[in-house]
């Protein structure tokens, strides 16, 4: 079981009703995808919010941050650092800047 | 004692005015959802206190709210829009296939015998069911998979479907309108659908009486008469009726007879309302003078009604889901701009004032008389 920590764009944060970073348990190999059925499992009020509920694809204007990489283009069951495995460092999702 | 909420929706968040029966003195609530499009919210007609909301963003998607408490406190509901079966293709804006896509609820119109009942219109065009008070959703697809769903094309705002209305006589019967196909009407509770365009002329597609393909922005109906129906089409003011069998143009004196929004009296069912606007790139006020048009005969004679509204230097629109009336004596007015004033009229429309002036652009206004 790994604890790993997710940052939150704002909006999602005030939806979801959680304040700061938000820590989740996961069983298994921590990836994008399984960090995001477990965020949803906890909020579910974040399904559709940040992947189509259909396809599970991303949505265009958010980004996954990786220790400072860009992991929104990999696959989502392809394993995150182990900085992110361990909660050394938190999972950023990120909305665009963009729009008015 | 009475009283008036006047529920926005706004590029930004929802607000919630309140008022007594006054409609003297204004108190405003929200943001709620701030940063967000709130297309629309509703109020239950059963339950005054339970209000939906679609609360959507170009970053996260389509959220549903509810509130038990007249929009004190919300809580998320389900947000899941599924197609049913095959989604199928309308047309683009170029003419070819494109497949249906949802994008966002434009319009929610909850039952009037049933709190917890509720239909959505959608953008991509389709109207979607809950029965449990938002938290599931269903597609009443014989709409979409009507024969002419190919035809379909979006408006510049997207292929929407903006308008539902409840037949309060024949809880079968449902009237819907969508962006650019036109007039739609059910009258097996929405299992099988018609179109109901006979009569649009719409000189800017192919064949100017087809069957679908017509941009109305808005339909309205008065209760006590849910045979007849009033349109604000792209252009042209249309009246029928026989339940939208046939149409007959009544833009009569009007000025310009483009606008998105129409709304009746609540107490004279002849007496309608609607904001010219000047077409097709510009949507704003003729000469900068914001004037709404009164007509007390169901069309062809109208007044312009200015008295309290800007008469110069004003380029606001005034969008499709943006007026709407109360049920006191005498009937009240109100309207939102895309400036985000929301005037009201506590007598007919006589004499305006903004109840609120710089609220985020307004997309929706929805009143409720509050025993």
């Amino acid at each position: 079981m790994s604890i790993i920590r997710v940052e939150l764009p704002q909006h999602l944060r005030t939806l979801a009703g959680a304040s700061g970073e938000v820590e989740l348990e996961i069983a298994g190999p921590v990836s994008v995808r399984s960090v995001l059925d477990a965020l949803e499992s906890r909020f579910p009020t974040l399904k559709g919010t940040i992947r189509d509920q259909h396809t599970l694809e991303r949505r265009a204007f958010l980004r996954f941050f990786a220790c400072e990489e860009d992991w929104s283009h990999e696959l989502p069951e392809k394993p995150l650092p182990e900085a992110i495995a361990s909660g050394t460092e938190p999972l950023l999702i990120i909305g665009a800047i963009a729009g008015g | 004692m009475s009283g008036v909420r006047v529920l926005v929706g706004t590029r930004k968040g929802a607000f919630i005015l309140t008022s007594d029966g006054k409609r003297d003195k204004w108190e405003v609530s929200g943001p709620h959802f701030a940063g967000w499009e709130i297309y629309h919210m509703k109020g239950s007609p059963v339950n005054p206190d339970r209000i939906y909301a679609s609360q959507t963003s170009g970053w996260f998607g389509q959220v549903m709210q509810r509130s038990n408490d007249g929009g004190k406190t919300w809580e998320p509901v389900g947000n899941k829009f599924a197609y049913e079966g095959e989604t199928g293709t309308h047309q683009w804006y170029d003419g070819t296939p494109h497949p249906w896509e949802f994008k966002r609820v434009w319009h929610l119109e909850p039952s009037l015998t049933d709190a917890e009942t509720v239909l959505a219109g959608a953008e991509d065009a389709a109207l979607f069911k809950s029965t449990d008070g938002g938290a599931n959703w269903a597609e009443l697809s014989g709409l979409r998979k009507h024969g002419t769903g190919p035809k379909w094309q979006p408006g510049a705002g997207g292929m929407c479907l903006h308008t539902v209305i409840l037949d309060p006589t024949d809880p079968n019967r449902i009237y819907i309108a969508i962006s650019a196909a036109g007039a739609f009407r059910s009258d097996d509770g929405g299992q099988s659908w018609k179109p109901i365009n006979q009569g649009l002329h719409s000189q800017y597609i192919p064949d100017p009486n087809a069957e679908v393909g017509h941009c109305v922005h808005h339909v309205a109906m008065h209760p006590s008469r849910p045979g007849t129906l009033f349109m604000q089409k792209h252009w042209d003011v249309m009246r029928s009726d026989n339940a939208g069998d046939n149409w007959t143009e009544v833009s009569g004196n009007l000025p310009t007879d483009f606008g998105f929004v129409i709304d009746i009296h609540a107490h004279q069912p002849e007496t309608i309302y609607v904001a010219p606007i000047k077409s097709d790139s510009e949507h704003f006020p003729l000469d900068g003078a914001l004037r709404i048009y009164r007509s007390k005969t169901g069309g062809n004679e109208w007044e312009p009604l200015t008295k309290g509204l800007p008469q110069k230097d004003c380029y606001v629109n005034v969008l499709r889901d943006a007026m709407a009336v109360d049920s006191l004596d005498k009937c009240g007015i109100y309207f939102g701009t895309t400036g985000g004033q929301v005037y009201a009229s506590s007598n007919e429309g006589e004499s305006w004032e903004p109840i609120v002036r710089d609220l985020p652009a307004v997309l929706s206004v929805e009143v409720q008389t509050l025993a």
